[in-house]
């Protein structure tokens, strides 16, 4: 039933925990697999490629934060894949699009990310999220 | 791929995303170039004919294609004092020589350089200008009644709520057309653009700086034209590289420095004001689905097409709407995680962060930021390389040894050479510099000192586990001693 997930991580705890519950979730049925998916939005870009100066060592630090993730789901024995996006659109839209355009069971989110101020200044990606994806959703708290 | 198709693939890849992205830049880029003139103090076309070379020139020769490239804040604000005090003439000559500069930096390919700007610099740098920016809106606001502050929180108002219920048009357009149309047909007398300089609705045209070819002139122009083509370059590598993190791609960098000179000397050349890459624009242009080198050269072009169209609306532009885009601009600028991060941060890159904003607010000039704060990141290098730890030991039979841990060179044999004791009655003096590493001249006569002082007292010397740099370094200078021969 829930096999194939898709789920959005960002490194906030809320995304962590989002996680943990799509692990268990998968981990009811053998030959689960879970892909991992981080997008990298226009003004993410630009304050990692201030911290890192580059664009390739933004991207191994990316690379870096994601393996523990893959090795948490790997350790749990799902598969899994992982996907960075290269935001031209917002996170929200990035996440829409990909998640409506291949095939998963489910996709897990966080219920926001970036932290309180932004949520509120920028309207919840979760919220956006929920409204426009074609298909199970679980938002973890 | 070869050549002609990569050249096609840029230019036509991706046709419809280009052009779509390069109208709204251009619709963003003209209340920009605009308010940017004002800060360096000349005519607005000053501003609007630089934007349109430089964008165009940079389409073709530039080496990073979907940046955008025009008039920017960090270049009007080095050009205030140089146009206050000998006019317009000069900063155009200046415009040509910062392009030679850049144009030589390229071709010399010395972008690798730009790695000596430690990154709390570059922070600095981007933060600094923000909080330039938004000061140079201030005097606009002085001796205002209520209108102007309420038409200016119109602007922000529209700018930052509009976006929630569409993004299809550019909010920053919407909230110019707007307060323009209310002023217009409510006949509110405030300032407008056409108060600030005049506007003229043609073409750019040809002509050489008309300056006294002297000596003197270039000494007035040479340091305005350094402290340029170094802030221009450090801000479009910056953008380039922030471009190629969105886009997933990779630039040559060299050839950016090569492209962003010929821009600048071609804008000079036609009445333009210096400029660089635009971090803001370039986001705006990839998010609006532009990456080729059309959405740079739809940009000018459209530019260029709705000042000689609109010229006569946009001199009704209040200069409230301004003075909101431009806050819109200083708070889009700022790296606010850098904020949320400082405390994360080692001490001393938040201290270089700070002091690099701090001189730039001070002086108004992001080249003298910067290069306090390289200096300082400098000498906190130094600092923290030069503790040097001298672990000791005693044998049985008085031998002393001394384990040195760390860099020597000049900024630490003072500190090295106290954690010696000269005064110990001891056979023989062991010095095992396995885990050092001498770098200078000052490190070799460190260590023939040390041998020198012993010897007085009849202590006989011995050094071991030098690393092979160290002994070829020793070779080189240190003639006098005799460890050089073990």
């Amino acid at each position: 039933m829930f096999n194939n997930l898709l789920v959005a991580i960002d490194g906030s705890d809320h995304s962590k925990r989002a996680l943990e519950k799509a692990i268990e979730l998968a981990k009811l049925e053998g030959n689960s697999n879970i892909e991992l998916l981080y997008v990298v939005a226009g003004n993410k870009s630009k304050s990692d490629v201030l911290q890192y100066g580059d664009s390739d060592t933004a991207s191994m630090k990316r690379k870096r934060m994601l393996l523990p993730i893959e090795e948490l789901v790997e350790s749990a024995g799902v598969t899994s894949k992982t996907t960075v996006l290269h935001g031209k659109k917002g996170a929200a839209e990035s996440i829409i699009e990909h998640a409506n355009e291949g095939s998963y069971d489910a996709l897990v989110i966080g219920s926001r990310g970036l932290g309180a101020v932004q949520t509120m200044i920028i309207g919840s990606v979760s919220h956006k999220v929920m409204k426009y994806v074609e298909m199970p959703v679980l938002m973890v708290k | 791929m070869n050549y002609a198709e990569k050249i096609k693939n840029e230019w036509l890849g991706n046709v419809r995303g280009d052009v779509l992205a390069g109208i709204v830049v251009a619709l963003a880029l003209i209340p920009e170039a605009i308010a940017f003139s004002i800060i360096a103090g000349v005519d607005p076309m000053v501003g609007l004919y630089a934007a349109f070379c430089i964008a165009v020139v940079i389409a073709f020769i530039g080496g990073r294609p979907g940046m955008i490239s025009g008039a920017t804040g960090a270049m009007a604000l080095l050009m205030i004092t140089l146009v206050a005090d000998h006019g317009l003439e000069y900063l155009l000559a200046a415009t040509i020589l910062t392009g030679i500069i850049q144009l030589l930096f390229g071709v010399f390919k010395l972008s690798g350089f730009m790695k000596f700007i430690p990154r709390s610099v570059m922070i600095g740098f981007v933060n600094a200008l923000a909080i330039l920016i938004f000061t140079s809106q201030l005097q606009h606001f002085v001796g205002e009644t209520w209108v102007m502050y309420s038409l200016v929180a119109l602007t922000l108002a529209i700018i930052y709520i509009l976006p929630r219920f569409t993004k299809a048009v550019p909010s920053t357009l919407v909230a110019i057309i707007v307060v323009t149309a209310i002023v217009i047909f409510m006949n509110i007398g405030v300032r407008t653009v056409g108060d600030m300089g005049a506007l003229t609705q043609s073409l750019p045209l040809f002509a050489l700086p008309n300056i006294p070819l002297t000596f003197e002139t270039l000494m007035i122009i040479l340091p305005y034209s350094v402290a340029l083509a170094i802030v221009g370059l450090l801000e479009s590598l910056l953008t380039a590289s922030i471009v190629d993190d969105m886009t997933d791609t990779d630039s040559n960098k060299n050839k950016e420095s090569r492209g962003q000179g010929i821009a600048n000397m071609i804008a000079g050349c036609f009445g333009g004001m210096a400029g660089c890459a635009m971090i803001g624009q370039s986001v705006i242009n990839v998010k609006s689905g532009g990456n080729g080198r059309l959405s740079s050269l739809t940009a000018g072009i459209f530019l260029m097409f709705l000042i000689i169209v609109l010229g006569n609306v946009v001199v009704q532009i209040p200069m409230a709407a301004l003075a909101g885009v431009m806050i819109m601009v200083a708070i889009g600028t700022f790296d606010w995680s850098s904020l949320m991060n400082i405390h994360k941060l080692p001490r001393t890159d938040a201290i270089v962060m700070v002091v690099t904003v701090a001189v730039v607010v001070y002086t108004h000039d992001l080249s003298q930021g910067v290069l306090a704060g390289v200096v300082l990141s400098a000498i906190f290098f130094a600092w923290k390389v030069s503790k040097v730890r001298v672990e000791k030991s005693l044998s049985k039979d008085s031998v002393r040894t001394y384990e040195v841990h760390g860099q020597l060179f000049f900024a630490s044999v003072t500190d090295f050479l106290a954690k010696i004791d000269y005064n110990e009655d001891v056979k023989l003096v062991v010095l095992d510099i396995a885990n050092a590493h001498l770098w200078d001249d000052s490190a070799v006569g460190a260590i023939d000192k040390i041998e020198h002082k012993f010897e007085q007292r009849n202590i006989k010397v011995e050094l071991t586990g030098m690393n092979k740099e160290s002994s070829v370094l020793m070779d080189k200078i240190g003639g006098l001693s005799k460890a050089s021969g073990h």
